[in-house]
């Protein structure tokens, strides 16, 4: 069965893997410069130029594997060498193009990129178009299109432009490290920083795996990892945790319990809100609309605070987050989250990680993973949240009616923002996913489609635990 | 003080820690022990076909839902 949905996204694994076995044997520092010709073996190119090329970019990805440019703070980084500077992009005169007098793109272009050919129609010289789209504006035919590369249309905060050379750039201050542009990269030339090494040092040295470790290890999983792995059992995927020396493995839906009734205790004492599960949103928040930051609800997300429960009542535990989200790894570092969450895996990572150990999940008996509501287990697709929150209101005889605004997607998120900056939301609760379809679209997923959440809805029902006062009474 | 720590891990929750927390708390609650007795969970205690998992004090019990009332009577009244 297919395990990724693209060849790149097939690529980046098999280079994590590479790396996750070396780090097991100890052996990265001794044999790292052997993987790209263990990945691009022979002299046939496959996917670039020369085998050469090939091999300096996976290289480049090796480094990104191993934690990438301590100098960027950004999770999200550019590969430049592998950046094909898209050609194709940028404005092109289409034949709609009917050879006018006017001449206005001439006019207006300031780079003196456009020519005419014998029949008066318009030419691009593609070497002096700054893509500025001056000319396509003033088209009385509409006759020019900007044809953004794949990278930049991913981008919906319009943090990616080009730089000199013409490969991407990556406005850090801007970025909210959704992973979009990591997803939608035809060339796989941005990619998110990996911890997988830090992780293999955790799990290594812990109770499990070393006699005398000091600590035993944890794995909150995100609840979207029920339409994941779909080629083996989710008890199997507990049980594959547990063989590569996880002491527990522990639903963040439990967390998302515990945040849906603070959430709905919140709303209702403010009365307008937005939510806070998701980083990459906050985030949206805090650099394009700082003035609505009084509305972001003081809760962490359910992986810190069930992170910081762990840790308040285990000694000497690590915990290790596994999820579908690029953003969480940036969340983890924060100071507020730093003590609870020790790093962040994606479940590509995780897959690497499970076939650096040759583990195969289909193979295994099946553990249990049961800690959590419905509720919080929806807490994975658009929506799940907020109807989380009005059963929390329920729960705890809250009277308030929440009037909820489902966002999906920065585009609809910021519809939702701006008309709340305005004065003129229809609604007083924002309940914003930066990823289409909420976490089960997110960037670290192996697999994105359709069927995602019907399985979100079908983990859901199964959740022993029907109400989010059963799920956390124990924690009380 | 006692301090009772019910696994509240998947196996365990299976086994049924939900219950055994209630009638935890119901007891403590019937028997005014509020002040004496503390209550809390924690994640697995590695010892899963023995669930569920409890520790008095750091002492291990095995614990079904059905002997709860026996349990507390013998480890915790029997102590305060």
């Amino acid at each position: 069965m297919r395990k990724f949905d693209t060849k790149v996204q097939h690529l980046k694994y098999k280079v994590l893997r590479e790396v996750a076995r070396l780090a097991w044997d100890d052996k990265l520092l001794e044999n790292i410069l052997d993987i790209p010709e263990i990945i691009v073996p022979g002299k046939e190119a496959t996917m670039r130029c020369c085998v050469y090329k090939e091999r300096a970019i996976i290289s480049e990805r090796v480094k990104v594997a191993i934690g990438g440019d301590k100098n960027n703070p950004n999770i999200i980084e550019v590969i430049e060498i592998a950046c094909d500077e898209c050609p194709v992009g940028g404005y092109e005169v289409t034949n709609a193009c009917r050879g006018c007098l006017a001449h206005r793109c001439e006019d207006v272009c300031k780079f003196g990129a456009i020519s005419f050919d014998r029949d008066h129609v318009a030419h691009i010289d593609k070497s002096k178009c700054k893509e500025c789209g001056a000319c396509a504006k003033v088209c009385p035919f509409s006759a020019i299109v900007g044809r953004k590369r794949p990278c930049q249309n991913a981008c919906k905060v319009k943090a990616i432009s080009m730089n000199e050379d013409k490969s991407a750039r990556i406005d850090n201050d801007k970025c909210i490290q959704c992973g979009a542009c990591v997803y939608q990269c035809p060339f796989g030339a941005i990619v998110d920083k990996s911890f997988i090494v830090n992780a293999i040092d955790i799990l290594k040295k812990s109770e499990r795996n070393t006699r005398g470790g000091s600590y035993k290890v944890y794995a909150i999983v995100a609840p979207s990892i029920s339409s994941q792995f779909s080629y083996a059992k989710l008890g199997q995927v507990v049980t594959g945790l547990k063989r590569l020396g996880f002491h527990d493995v522990i639903e963040a839906a439990l967390g998302a319990d515990m945040v849906a009734l603070e959430e709905a205790k919140e709303l209702s004492e403010k009365g307008l809100l937005t939510s806070s599960c998701c980083p990459a949103f906050v985030r949206y928040i805090k650099t394009a609309f700082p003035n609505l930051v009084e509305h972001i609800s003081h809760n962490m997300s359910p992986m810190a605070v069930l992170a910081k429960y762990i840790k308040d009542t285990t000694p000497n535990s690590k915990v290790i987050f596994i999820g579908p989200c690029t953003a969480k790894k940036a969340e983890a570092q924060l100071d507020e989250v730093k003590p609870y969450v020790d790093t962040v895996l994606t479940f590509e990572e995780l897959q690497a990680l499970f076939d650096s150990r040759d583990l195969d999940l289909s193979s295994l008996e099946e553990g249990v993973l049961d800690n959590a509501s419905y509720f919080g287990r929806i807490f994975a697709r658009s929506g799940g949240l907020t109807d989380a929150a009005a059963q929390a209101m329920k729960e705890q005889d809250i009277d308030f009616e929440i009037k909820p605004v489902v966002c999906d997607g920065i585009e609809a998120c910021r519809m939702a923002l701006l008309k709340l900056n305005k004065g003129v939301l229809d609604g007083n609760f924002i309940e914003g996913m930066a990823c289409i379809g909420g976490c089960i679209g997110g960037a670290g997923c192996l697999t994105h489609g359709e069927k995602n959440k019907s399985d979100v809805d079908k983990y859901g029902r199964e959740a022993l635990e029907k109400t989010i006062g059963d799920a956390v009474s124990l924690l009380k | 003080m006692i301090k009772i720590t019910v696994c509240i891990g998947s196996s365990c929750h299976i086994k049924g820690s939900r219950q055994v927390v209630e009638q935890l708390q119901h007891l403590i609650a019937a028997n005014g022990l509020g002040e004496k007795v503390e209550l809390g969970g924690t994640f697995c205690m590695g010892k899963c076909q023995l669930g569920v998992c409890v520790t008095v004090n750091d002492t291990f019990h095995s614990v079904t839902p059905d002997g709860v009332k026996e349990f507390f009577e013998n480890e915790i009244l029997s102590k305060v």
